[in-house]
């Protein structure tokens, strides 16, 4: 590697690790981001006749990432989610006030874990099936780049986070890939980026516009966000240049054909990271840096993005229903699960925002372990399509067991993580946009037919030839898949403490939206009626 | 006493156990200790029912609720659900009947399902159907109910295709959870309306503040209600999936289809009562409607179906229309009345039909019983206990329920109460029709069937007209034998003739040349004579091979009219022995002399004491609402306080009633008494005998010698419409309209995804071949390059932000 950008990132941020310890706690966020790129390099230098070590040394890096992302959440105070916590600030290029700036609020925190989690688990899970000195290395810097996009709060650190996402995900499509992987990685690069380059702009404009404004150049999130001196027009235009590169990475409706492709395409550890991890990218930027900078466009704009969410979760889900293959079905079923996280989000009150948030991480895990479980059963069949799939359940029962859970979960059936994310979502969204919700909530009936009918293809019926001889899940394999199984059963049950952890935060951005657009209230619960029964709804008003 | 419903929890942790404990243990439990410990959990739940039924009876009756909290489920924001427990009359009463006839299912799966190789999955999934159930009924809020009701679902959906090889039981189980998702989507939205109008969806705040909803949310609510409603409880135009689910395992009908799942529809509008109280006066009118229609369509569909599981489907569907049908004229009571005494004999009858189907080896098709009575001695008397209860014979539970669902739909709409009527006619009629073909009757089971007699005639008529052509073949070649001999005999002459000659010319001096030339013709004649004598053979045999092939198409025709004279050896009726002509046992296969070696059996003891337990419920359940005085209204009693006084009231007065009461009663005796007519006395069709002209005046025609003998003698034949046998097309119309418009716009859909969305991106990316190409470059395999390219960027950037900085 040792370009000139990451020798920027790397030397600050060891100077951040250096001034971290200097006063007396340890820098975890910007260890968090670091580590993956002291792996990546480790592995570089390492020679290339031990291939068994490069995955034993990702695999470390990685599990220390991970390890830090759960020191992340035992530090972190609910109480004060609303803030930025173990927060990490080190000047960059002083002139332009570009800091080194990362923290965690309740917003990020999940997202971190989330990431901080799957990498490992895909990391020991999936082998590279061939250049393993690379490919471990760029998965590292994948690792790097998804943390440093969640962490960042200074919006220069944020972009190049952001487009040093773009590169590994390339090349693992392009190199690791299978079909035509060199047309999905390009598609895939060239749609991204040009939702970036976009935001560059929207950036350096954000940033000058201030100055002008106030005099102060700076590209600090949190002061930007508060000062909201820019003309409403001129925001509502950078809000769109941030909106469509955030839409492209969601990927939002009519935005989202790259995403089948490099699903498809992709190696097995692509999948799941694209799926689990990196579509929650755009998501997550809406949250920070789209609403939050823009509160007013985002309330401009919130009738359009709900209405293309809308369109996801109907389209994608008719489009899932159609396809042949596995994979595709699975990608454009996230075309339709990421409709509801933009309802959710874009109804701007408490359920709608923490139901998205919740299903970014329901996301992660049940399409993060149906590409896992879709990759089993490639190994075992090397064929995707489904009607060449059938019976599956009869040689593999356990196969089939964890498949349908995982199925049901993406189903959003109660009880299970799916159903929490997905009911705040529409509950938010029919309390903002009433009829769009009704119509989103058909999305539940098309998932069912799907996913079920997918189902039943792959593992219903008389196995026949092939079919009949396939192995049941090995105990790697239920090693691997198990934590995703805990996350989806325990997510269903108890979700308070992950919600509870959001919370703050969330209300603090619909806080933020009320108090820079005046004629902005959360849309909550009409509230005609209210009982002192020891209901839980405090906020009625009037009897 | 209060004490004792502090173990409400326990209702639901009982079955949750049992399933965590086969889950995890189940494959060594095995069979049946598998079977038996989900019973007992699901008796430990029974147990804790009837203790926290007893405290529930223990406070005063003003005092009869009681909300359990065990943990906050979902709390975001201001809308936050607890999963807590609310104990009332109604939650209580729900989890008895779900608890006791629950229990007794499960014993009697340890009988059915012997010998599975799932038997412990089986049971696996009824203990975690069991507390997806009781977690519906006694969930304190909406959400929570919710679980519950999809859970149920999803259980569902694994039971019926619990035999999931057989890719027709796979359909069935997805059909019913798509389509039960279309009611979820009803009673989600229901939810969302509720919270954002009362803020909360907890039943204690929702119902307590009912009152305050404007006319048009509560009118909205509850229509969306009715949606889930109709879903789950298979009414119209959601109730397609249920007998579809009959493809599982026979207790699971017993236990979901029937007894406990598909009346969470009931359940669940009955809970809301206080918001139908509030919506405009269409809305419960529509309810009523629906269930009436319901009940009355299914009933006629039930009458002409030949499965004894789909016509207990069909039967379901109906009484659930009954109880809609109660709902909707308010008369909760009666709803809930009917769910439990309809959970005792509908559970009871399933499982008989499964007892049956166990016992006649796994033969479903009614017209294959007869005369079970003597073979199947416990099955047949308690099965016929549930027939006396379903056909509303007093004194018999189903007669009490039914009774006073009718008598509030007459203070309704008259012409509910005649749609209720008529489908009660029928109700008695199709389950006598039941009871007859499968009990009473001659025991068909060692019938050679139609199909076989059809087929055996075919494989006659078939070899028939090869021995027409084989006959043909030798006649063919007996005239080219002819044809041969003619030529060998012309030659002869020919050769006889040019002898001739050569003996005319021999000089008559030389003596040896006139004695080789003698000696030639004597030889060319002798080769005439055995030329002619082989004519004469050639057409002997030509003129047997005709004789042959009039003999074989003498033969064809003779079977082919004794097959069109037979025919499929029925003449649409089940009533006599078929006519199967002179084809004796070498024509069928094996499976006819395997049903006459076959022994029907009864089934053992695990079996039918849930029947006979049942079997009594089903006699005497209706003493808990007798109509004489309100002291022995005692559900209605018990039920007020979850009512919130929106039970109608009869304004009739007792003279009305008893009217009414002998009307239904008088009802019930036309349906079964039309039915002995029909299937005991075997009616015939008025100036029709065994018809003279089937034979060979109709053989023949268009292929089918069959059609015109299958016309029917009996009365039978004529009420079994196929209108009604293949359920008013509705099913077919469904999957037509899938698998052609529906599947269309779903492909073009896609279509417009790949032409139209990806077809403009790929036409920018050809505009951006160069940038495209240059990255393809960089992807084969030059990685520094595009390091480079990256490095690069950054500083043109730098650079560029330097410049605009420096002002």
């Amino acid at each position: 590697m040792g370009t000139l950008l990451t020798n920027n990132v790397l030397a600050n941020s060891i100077f951040a690790a250096e001034a971290g310890s200097a006063g007396g706690t340890f820098p975890v966020l910007s260890a968090i981001v670091v580590t993956p790129m002291i792996g990546a390099l480790v592995l570089l230098f390492l020679p290339n006749n031990r291939p068994e070590y490069f995955k034993q040394i990702a695999f470390l890096f990685s599990a220390t990432v991970g390890a830090m992302s759960v020191w992340v959440l035992t530090d972190f105070s609910t109480a004060g989610a609303a803030e930025f916590q173990l927060t990490d600030q080190h000047t960059w290029i002083e002139s332009l006030d570009i800091s080194w700036y990362l923290g965690v609020d309740g917003i990020s925190l999940w997202l971190v874990v989330l990431t901080g989690l799957i990498f490992p688990l895909t990391i020991v899970g999936v082998d590279a099936e061939h250049g393993p000195k690379a490919y471990y290395s760029w998965l590292l810097v994948l690792e790097a780049g998804c943390m440093g996009v969640f962490l960042a709060l200074d919006l220069f650190a944020f972009f190049t986070f952001f487009e040093i996402v773009l590169v590994p995900m390339y090349f693992l499509i392009g190199k690791w890939g299978h079909g035509e992987r060199a047309y999905a990685a390009t598609k895939f690069f060239i749609f991204t980026m040009s939702g970036s380059a976009l935001m560059l702009v929207g950036i350096l404009s954000l940033a000058f516009l201030n100055q002008a404004e106030t005099s102060v150049l700076t590209f600090d999130l949190e002061t930007l966000a508060n000062s909201q001196e820019i003309a409403t027009n001129t925001a509502r235009w950078i809000f769109l240049s941030f909106a469509l590169a955030f839409a492209v990475k969601v990927p939002l409706f009519p935005l989202h054909t790259w995403l089948p492709d490099a699903h498809t395409n992709a190696p097995t550890a692509g999948s799941v990271i694209l799926a689990a991890v990196m579509l929650k990218l755009g998501a997550y930027g809406f949250l920070r840096f789209g609403i939050y900078l823009f509160p007013e466009a985002a309330v401009w704009f919130a009738p359009t993005l709900v209405t293309l969410g809308t369109i996801g979760i109907i389209y994608g889900a008719i489009a899932a229903t159609m396809q042949r293959d596995l994979k595709r079905l699975v990608a454009y079923s996230s075309v339709a699960h990421l409709g509801f996280i933009i309802i959710g989000s874009f109804a701007l009150n408490t359920y709608g925002l923490e139901g998205g948030l919740l299903q970014m991480v329901n996301h992660g895990l049940s399409t993060g372990a149906l590409f896992l479980l879709v990759a089993m059963i490639y190994d075992r069949r090397h064929t995707r399509v489904i009607s060449e799939l059938g019976g599956l359940q009869k040689p593999a029962p356990k196969l089939a067991g964890v498949f349908i859970l995982v199925t049901l979960s993406s189903v959003g059936l109660p009880g299970l993580n799916g159903f929490v994310g997905e009911f705040l979502t529409l509950l938010g969204a029919f309390a903002a946009h009433r009829w769009w919700a009704v119509v989103a909530a058909g999305g539940v009936i098309l998932a069912a037919l799907y996913l079920l009918w997918a189902y039943q293809r792959v593992f219903h019926g008389p196995a026949e030839g092939a079919n009949a001889e396939i192995s049941d899940l090995k105990l790697r394999e239920g090693l691997l898949l198990a934590p995703f199984v805990v996350g989806i059963v325990f997510m269903g049950v108890y979700p308070k403490p992950v919600i509870e952890r959001m919370e703050p935060a969330v209300k603090a951005l619909i806080a933020h939206v009320e108090e820079h657009v005046p004629d902005f209230s959360e849309p909550v619960a009409d509230v005609i009626i209210f009982n002192d029964h020891d209901s839980p709804a405090e906020s009625g008003e009037g009897h | 006493m209060d004490q004792l419903l502090d173990l409400a929890w326990l209702i639901v942790a009982f079955p949750l156990v049992g399933f965590a404990l086969i889950l995890l243990f189940g494959r060594r439990l095995g069979e049946p200790a598998a079977g038996w410990l989900a019973t007992a959990a699901m008796a430990g739940s029974f147990v804790a029912s009837v203790a926290v039924f007893v405290g529930l009876q223990d406070r005063p009756e003003d005092d009869r609720r009681f909300v359990q909290t065990l943990f906050e489920w979902v709390p975001a924001g201001d809308f936050s659900v607890d999963a807590g427990f609310l104990v009332d009359p109604l939650s209580v009463t729900m989890t008895l009947f779900i608890t006791g006839v629950g229990a007794l299912i499960h014993l009697y799966s340890i009988g059915y399902m012997h010998g599975d190789s799932d038997f412990s999955k089986f049971f696996m999934y009824l203990n975690l159907f069991a507390f997806s159930m009781l977690m519906l009924v006694l969930g304190d809020n909406m959400l929570l109910t919710f679980l519950g009701w999809e859970g149920v679902g999803v259980c569902s959906y694994f039971l019926i295709s619990f035999w999931f090889t057989d890719e027709y039981n796979a359909s069935a189980g997805k059909k019913a959870f798509v389509t039960n998702r279309i009611g979820d989507w009803g009673f989600m939205v229901a939810m969302f309306l509720t919270f954002t109008t009362l803020g909360s969806i907890q039943y204690i705040d929702v119902l307590d503040n009912a009152g305050g909803l404007e006319q048009s949310t509560a009118t909205a609510i509850t229509v969306l209600l009715l949606v889930g409603a109709a879903g789950k409880s298979a009414q119209i135009p959601l109730y397609v999936w249920l007998p579809d689910a009959m493809a599982g395992p026979t207790p699971v009908s017993a236990l979901i289809h029937a007894a406990t799942m598909v009346t969470s529809g009931v359940y669940l509008l009955t809970r809301v009562n206080p918001i139908i109280a509030e919506s405009a006066v269409w809305a419960p009118s529509l309810i009523a409607w629906v269930g009436a229609i319901t009940a009355l369509l299914a009933a006629t569909i039930a009458v002409a179906q030949n499965d004894i599981k789909k016509v207990l489907a069909y039967s379901t569907i109906s009484q659930l229309g009954y109880m809609f049908l109660a709902v909707g004229s308010g008369a909760y009571v009666a709803a809930i009345f009917h769910m439990v005494t309809h959970a005792f004999f509908k559970a009871l009858l399933f499982l008989g039909s499964g007892s049956v189907i166990h016992g006649m080896d796994n033969d479903q098709d009614m017209r294959h019983y007869g005369g079970l009575r003597k073979l199947m001695p416990i099955t047949s008397a308690t099965f016929i206990v549930g027939w006396l209860a379903i056909a509303g014979v007093p004194p018999f539970s189903g007669f009490w329920s039914k009774d006073e669902i009718l008598a509030f739909a007459w203070e309704e709409n008259v012409l509910l109460w005649l749609i209720g009527l008529i489908t009660a006619v029928l109700t008695a009629f199709y389950m006598s029709r039941q009871v007859f073909m499968t009990f009473y009757g001659r025991y068909r089971f060692a019938d050679v069937r139609p199909e076989e007699i059809s087929a055996a005639w075919s494989v006659r008529v078939a070899n028939a007209s090869a021995a027409v052509d084989e006959a043909q073949t030798q006649l063919a070649s007996a005239e080219e034998a002819i044809a041969k001999a003619n030529e060998k005999h012309e030659s002869a002459r020919a050769k006889l003739d040019s002898r001739n000659a050569e003996m005319s010319e021999a000089d008559t001096a030389d003596e040896r040349a006139v004695a080789k030339a003698t000696k030639n013709l004597e030889r060319a004649s002798g080769a005439v004579e055995t030329a002619e004598a082989a004519v004469a053979a050639a057409v002997e045999a030509h003129a047997e091979a005709q004789r042959a092939v009039l003999a074989a198409q003498t033969q064809q025709e003779q079977v082919l009219s004794a097959a069109a004279a037979v025919g499929d050896g029925t003449d649409g009726s089940i009533f006599d022995e078929p006519d199967t002509g002179d084809l004796d046992e070498a024509d069928f296969g094996v499976e006819v002399k395997a049903r006459r070696e076959y022994h029907p059996h009864e089934s053992p003891w695990l079996m039918t004491l849930p029947l006979v337990v049942l079997a009594a419920g089903a006699v005497v359940a209706g003493v808990m609402n007798l109509p004489f005085s309100k002291d022995l209204h005692f559900l209605g009693n018990w039920l007020e306080p979850s009512l919130y006084h929106n039970e109608a009231h009869l304004s009739s007065g007792a003279g009305a009633k008893w009217a009414l009461a002998i009307v239904a009663v008088i009802g019930g005796a036309v349906g079964i008494a039309a039915a002995v007519r029909i299937y005991v006395q075997r009616a015939a069709v008025a100036g029709r005998s065994r018809s003279p002209q089937t034979g060979s005046a109709v053989a023949g025609r268009d292929g089918s010698p069959q059609a015109e003998a299958a016309k029917p003698k009996y009365w039978a034949s004529r009420v079994e419409l196929p209108l009604f046998a293949r359920g008013w097309f509705v099913d077919e119309s469904i999957t037509n309209f899938m698998g052609g418009p529906g599947r269309k716009s779903f492909d073009a859909v896609v279509r417009f995804d790949t032409t139209v969305v990806d077809g403009t991106v790929n036409r920018v990316g050809r505009w951006v071949r160069l940038a495209g190409n240059a990255v393809r470059r960089v992807q084969s395999g030059f990685v520094r390059s595009y390091a480079l390219m990256v490095a690069i960027g950054a500083v043109a950037l730098f650079a560029w932000f330097l410049s605009r900085a420096s002002w």
